[in-house]
């Protein structure tokens, strides 16, 4: 039974934890919010990227003169997987699930014969993913040194996968990050980026989709300048899905932490008023038989 | 006074601009066009350059774009850069980072098709600098 001053040391250190959880939780709360606004302020951008794109890859017809990064090597036989995890730490089964999610799909892709390499951006899924995937993992990016998010980190690394196309080192690349869905949950989910699949579907939906446009230069050279753009775009997305994403996992994670706190603080005070009950209790029966004793 | 039309200045991190305008001045990769209602529809790359835009309300705003693309239809006209800034609050060491970015890029080229794109790049870079930058 540990002694009351024991209890009282381990009350204090509960109540300081739960203090710094509290602490980073409503950090947690303040850069979500930032973060969101951030993904919603690109939304247009890559909204309209995708309907420019659908309209322009309509006009050329899927014809030969579509770069390769659309119609991609023609074999299936690398791939490169990009898994985009958080930074940090502490924020529940965020990093995990990415990285359990990019595991399943490497385990299938190598069952299948298939060749992998993997790119890993931010700190946590390179660790978990290492572990297994040490000799499969070509890059890391990292982006602690960050503070906000800009279109220039994003594309950095698609250039970087744009180069490694151009020189042959892949064929399919992939994608991986979680959706923002709301703050208690994110789904991970993977995107294809080269070869890129323009859905046609957008573009019935585009006003004017159907009137005849002039292109200054040719549509096949506005689209080769166009696709590494788009990837780009949708690797920023990504990216900013995913810091929301942190957010709100990190948010929930150090809510339930902070709850759990104030829980053992509540189980803690109980013993410890108990045993000073007894304490209290036991020397009265001292002094009581001691006086009737006389 | 000319017909308003719709005109939007997005960039990967947000929307620049929304609203009516009378004319937007592009600088488009085969030249500069202006663009007013009821164009016909184009859809162009743009260099680096300096927009002007008109808007319905008679002021005249500038932003500087570094490369994107245009899309525009007789109703409006989207104008996606991959940076644009308002004139007035451009950076000059960011700026230059990009001239020097561009010339490493230009001594750095393999082949002579990139080497050509590269200083074509530089070339405008400059031009816009000192379009923008009172000697």
């Amino acid at each position: 039974m540990p002694s009351l001053k024991d209890l009282r040391n381990r009350i204090a250190s509960v109540k300081a934890t739960q203090k710094i959880t509290k602490a980073m939780q409503m950090v947690a709360a303040a850069k979500l919010r930032r973060a969101q606004e951030a993904a919603e302020a690109a939304r247009p951008y890559s909204e309209r990227m995708g309907a420019v794109l659908a309209n322009i890859t309509q006009a050329i017809g899927g014809g030969g003169e579509a770069p390769a990064l659309m119609t991609g090597t023609g074999k299936d036989d690398v791939h490169l997987l990009v898994v985009c995890t958080a930074e940090r730490g502490l924020c529940g089964g965020f990093n995990s699930q990415i990285a359990r999610f990019a595991r399943d799909h490497i385990r299938k892709l190598l069952a299948n014969g298939k060749k992998v390499k993997i790119i890993c951006v931010g700190k946590k899924g390179f660790d978990i993913l290492r572990r297994d995937y040490a000799e499969l993992i070509i890059e890391r990016v990292d982006l602690r040194e960050v503070k906000t998010l800009g279109f220039v980190n994003a594309d950095a690394i698609a250039k970087k996968v744009i180069q490694l196309f151009n020189e042959g080192g892949f064929d399919i690349c992939t994608l991986f990050y979680s959706q923002f869905k709301s703050v208690i949950s994110q789904v991970p989910t993977t995107q294809q980026i080269i070869p890129a699949g323009v859905a046609s579907a957008a573009a019935e939906t585009t006003d004017g989709g159907n009137a005849v446009y002039e292109y200054e230069p040719e549509p096949g050279e506005i689209l080769s300048d166009l696709i590494p753009r788009n990837i780009s775009v949708q690797v920023f997305r990504a990216l900013l899905e995913n810091a929301a994403g942190e957010m709100g996992a990190k948010m929930s994670a150090m809510d339930n932490a902070t709850r759990n706190a104030g829980d053992m603080i509540n189980k803690l005070s109980i013993t410890y008023n108990r045993q000073r009950q007894a304490q209290i209790t036991k020397e009265l029966i001292e002094i009581i038989s001691g006086a009737e004793a006389l | 006074m000319a017909e308003a039309f719709k005109f939007e200045l997005v960039s990967p991190e947000r929307l620049l601009v929304s609203e009516q305008v009378e004319s937007v001045v592009i600088p488009g990769a085969e030249g500069e066009m202006t663009v007013m209602a009821h164009h016909a529809p184009v859809m162009t790359t743009i260099k680096p350059g300096v927009v002007t835009v008109k808007t319905a309300a008679g002021n005249e705003e500038r932003y500087v774009v570094f490369g994107g693309f245009a899309d525009i239809v007789p109703a409006g006209c989207t104008l996606l850069a991959e940076s644009a800034v308002a004139v007035g609050d451009i950076d000059r060491a960011d700026l230059a980072r990009r001239i020097q970015e561009a010339r490493e890029d230009a001594a750095d080229a393999k082949d002579d098709q990139t080497r050509t794109k590269a200083e074509q790049f530089l070339s405008q870079l400059t031009t816009l600098e000192s379009a923008i930058l009172p000697a």
